[in-house]
């Protein structure tokens, strides 16, 4: 059930890979594996079947069959015809060309229409915007405090009439803005749902009296099947110019961006991360296609990465893994590095096929604190030349660090074994190697 | 039934007969759209027509459509199947009754109500991810049990989410329940703790407890939740009565590896399924039901207190497939 798309098509193509050439019905095959996969990541029954159509004209055309690699070649398609479903390229928040631009945030209950407009205001604050953050959720219990607290934690006012009328709160917070001088004026409204038609139509009277210039409507990634529905709904009434996908950083696949995406054709703008404050990303729909395939997302990892590691020092470790010098101190350096990029799970979250198999197994930074400690325990001589460290450097390296003599043991032949592995660089098997490093971190 | 076991006040009760009425009517008028929906679409399917491998086809795709699940709808097709050979029905009107019938055994598989409560406190804790609607179900589980005149204590474990405390304190005003906080950012182990020696103090007959919502993917959260658990359990001397899962029914068949994870971290004892009136779908129930071993034992089928209800798997049916309305 929780199995990977990629994994399941890995299967399927393994069963086809002696065959040289495909028929027909291996792609039919293929396809069905991919259909049920889409439709347990949550993507729309209709959209899954337009799709497969599509993907099946290309695949059973010259383009696969007369290929060496049928296997990779549907996968390539699937992938493409996904992004293009998904809307190509990134689209950007609409600003208005005068002064102040006017953002309404909207969409169900619990989907995280307050937390995503507090996100957006400090990523606008960021840019040098001077955002002004509007309460006009005055249905749930406490949502206006909720408000002001996360505004206060990210030093951005919040305007707030109480329990007024929200079209009244809004109209108003829209002067306040032009007043004092608020470039960006972001309207957090209340939870509704897209059925609720008394709820529904005070939206629209909000959106008539302030005019937006971008209205977001806010999806939970976990959305299901009704995912279609309620956007449609929303669209429908309100000139929805983007969607916000929330609460990604869970194990679903969100289909529901798909869905969302190809029934209304209104671009994903930003998707949300973690709960944190600097957890909203812009989105892009290749990274998203891959996901829904449970591919990874090697180019979101790969933008960390040269954000935050020195290229030359990079290089040098390149080297040095190539002839095997590859030393701890060079270990611990590049666990420095990667502690700069952020929580180790959402990292090695992004690798390709790593993801499903790394749930569960609770790899964390606390992991990396652990080996940490062991090698700063360590003496540069120790760290440098790994095999002179006998049993009883061992008890004092445990000691020192506050760990078990078997842990020490433990990362000192992991880190044999990966160092092995890289000496093979010339020829190794993926999955070896990625073995070999990751292990370190169980 | 609080009355009978902690209280010797009787008051009059309702007349029953049209409590029930009123119940089911809600209930009715809740699953509407669900009805619409996913009933109505297998009707259209089912009138008129020969059973053959394509009526079949369309089921499994009206099926997979309102969240059932991949898996649980192939298994209802396969038994509809079955059964179909089995009985000789040749007319798809006729399987409908099949349906509703498999639909109505997939439910009562675990179908449990709340724990009947034998020992003061009664305490249920409420877990799930962010958004599902943990704090709005306690508020109207107090309100509930306030109805039935006990004394109600709720708990802020909620310590994370900015403006959950307040959003429970208004919910414990609301309902006159009394309410144990600390401060944002603390430790809701801590709360947890307070929270069940105040109401052993207090001498309170039900205890809620609110928790911060969690992805079931962060491993430090969930087991953050267990450390909860551990301490509430510890601080009771027994095992807490129920430990509600809250899942919103629009949700998809990430609720599959929700139930799955929370339940690693903490023994849930049943489901709550809010948002019922909000999807045409909600055939994520069903594949709860399917996949895993747990009761629903509650559905939220709209805003007001008395929406929520007690789930009964053959109102629940009824109220889906029932005629008129």
């Amino acid at each position: 059930m929780f199995q990977s798309l990629s994994t399941r098509l890995q299967e399927t193509m393994r069963k086809l890979r002696g065959k040289g050439r495909l028929s027909e019905s291996d792609v039919d095959q293929a396809l069905r594996e991919i259909r049920l996969a889409l439709l347990e990541a949550d993507v729309n029954y209709k959209v899954v079947r337009d799709f497969i159509a599509g993907v099946k004209e290309r695949a059973v055309g010259h383009e696969v069959l007369s290929s060496l690699t049928p296997g990779q070649q549907v996968i390539r398609i699937v992938n493409e015809q996904l992004t293009e479903l998904m809307g190509g390229s990134q689209a950007k928040l609409t600003l208005a060309s005068k002064p102040p631009s006017v953002i309404m945030v909207v969409g169900l209950q619990g989907s995280g229409k307050t937390t995503t407009t507090a996100k957006l205001a400090r990523m606008l604050k960021g840019k040098g915007h001077r955002p002004l953050l509007v309460a006009a959720d005055v249905y749930r219990p406490a949502a206006i405090t909720q408000l002001q607290v996360l505004g206060e934690q990210i030093e951005v006012p919040v305007f707030s009439l109480g329990e007024e009328d929200p079209v009244v709160i809004a109209k108003a917070a829209v002067e306040h803005g032009e007043s004092y001088n608020h470039d960006v004026v972001l309207i957090d409204t209340a939870g509704r749902l897209h059925i609720d038609e008394e709820l529904m139509t005070e939206l629209v009277r909000i959106e008539g009296a302030v005019n937006p210039s971008e209205i977001l409507l806010v999806v939970d990634a976990m959305t299901g099947q009704d995912a279609v529905n309620v956007a449609e709904n929303f669209n429908k009434q309100l000139p929805i110019g983007g969607v916000v996908l929330t609460k990604l950083d869970g194990d679903a696949r969100g289909g529901a961006a798909l869905s969302v995406r190809a029934v209304t054709g209104k671009p994903i703008k930003f998707v949300g991360v973690s709960e944190k404050m600097d957890g909203l990303e812009p989105f892009h729909p290749d990274r998203m296609a891959s996901r829904i395939l449970g591919m990874g997302d090697v180019l979101t990892l790969i933008e960390k990465a040269v954000a935050t590691v020195d290229q030359e020092k990079a290089e040098k470790m390149a080297a040095k893994l190539m002839e095997a010098e590859f030393t701890l101190e060079d270990f611990q350096e590049q666990l420095h590095q990667m502690k700069d990029m952020g929580p180790i799970d959402q990292l090695v979250g992004m690798l390709p096929g790593m993801g499903k198999q790394l749930q569960g197994m609770g790899i964390d930074d606390s992991h990396l604190v652990k080996i940490e400690a062991i090698i700063n325990s360590m003496t540069p001589e120790e760290r440098r030349r790994p095999e002179i460290i006998r049993s009883s450097r061992r008890k004092r390296i445990a000691m020192g660090s506050g760990t078990r003599v078997q842990d020490v043991n433990r990362l000192l032949k992991q880190f044999n074994q990966t160092k092995q592995l890289f000496k093979q660089f010339s020829a190794p098997s993926k999955g070896r190697r990625r073995r070999g490093l990751f292990s370190l971190f169980q | 039934m609080w009355k009978r076991l902690f209280s010797k006040k009787t008051n009059e009760e309702p007349a029953p007969q049209e409590k029930e009425a009123g119940f089911f009517g809600k209930l009715v008028a809740g699953l509407e759209k669900t009805k619409q929906g996913f009933v109505g679409k297998v009707e259209q399917v089912l009138s008129g027509r020969q059973v053959d491998e394509e009526l079949f086809e369309e089921l499994e795709e009206i099926l997979i459509q309102a969240d059932c699940g991949v898996s649980t709808s192939l298994y209802l097709v396969d038994q509809l199947r079955e059964r179909a050979k089995e009985e000789r029905i040749t007319e798809g009107d006729r399987l409908r009754e099949v349906l509703k019938e498999e639909i109505l055994q997939l439910l009562q598989k675990d179908a449990s109500p709340l724990k009947t409560p034998e020992e003061k406190p009664y305490v249920i804790m409420m877990v799930g991810v962010n958004g599902s609607g943990k704090t709005t179900t306690i508020g109207k589980l107090a309100h509930r049990f306030r109805q039935e005149k006990a004394n109600v204590l709720l708990g802020a474990g909620d310590t994370f989410r900015a403006g959950a405390i307040d959003q429970l304190e208004i919910w414990a005003e609301r309902t006159g329940s009394e309410f144990i906080s600390h401060q944002a950012g603390s430790d809701p182990a801590a709360v947890a703790y307070d929270a069940i020696s105040a109401a052993k103090a207090r001498n309170s007959d039900v205890v809620i407890l609110d928790t911060a919502g969690r992805l079931q993917t962060n491993v430090n959260l969930m087991a953050e939740l267990g450390k909860v658990h551990r301490v509430v359990q510890r601080e009771l001397g027994r095992d807490l009565d129920e430990v509600l899962l809250v899942v919103d029914a629009t949700t998809g068949q990430n609720a599959l590896s929700q139930a799955k994870r929370f339940q690693e971290a903490v023994p849930l004892t049943g489901l709550v399924l809010t948002k019922l009136d909000g999807t045409a779908k909600g055939g994520i129930i069903l594949a709860l039901a399917n996949e895993l071993n747990l009761a629903v034992k509650l559905v939220g089928v709209g805003e007001q207190y008395e929406d929520l209800q007690d789930f009964d798997a053959e109102a629940f049916v009824e109220a889906l497939f029932g005629e008129g309305n």
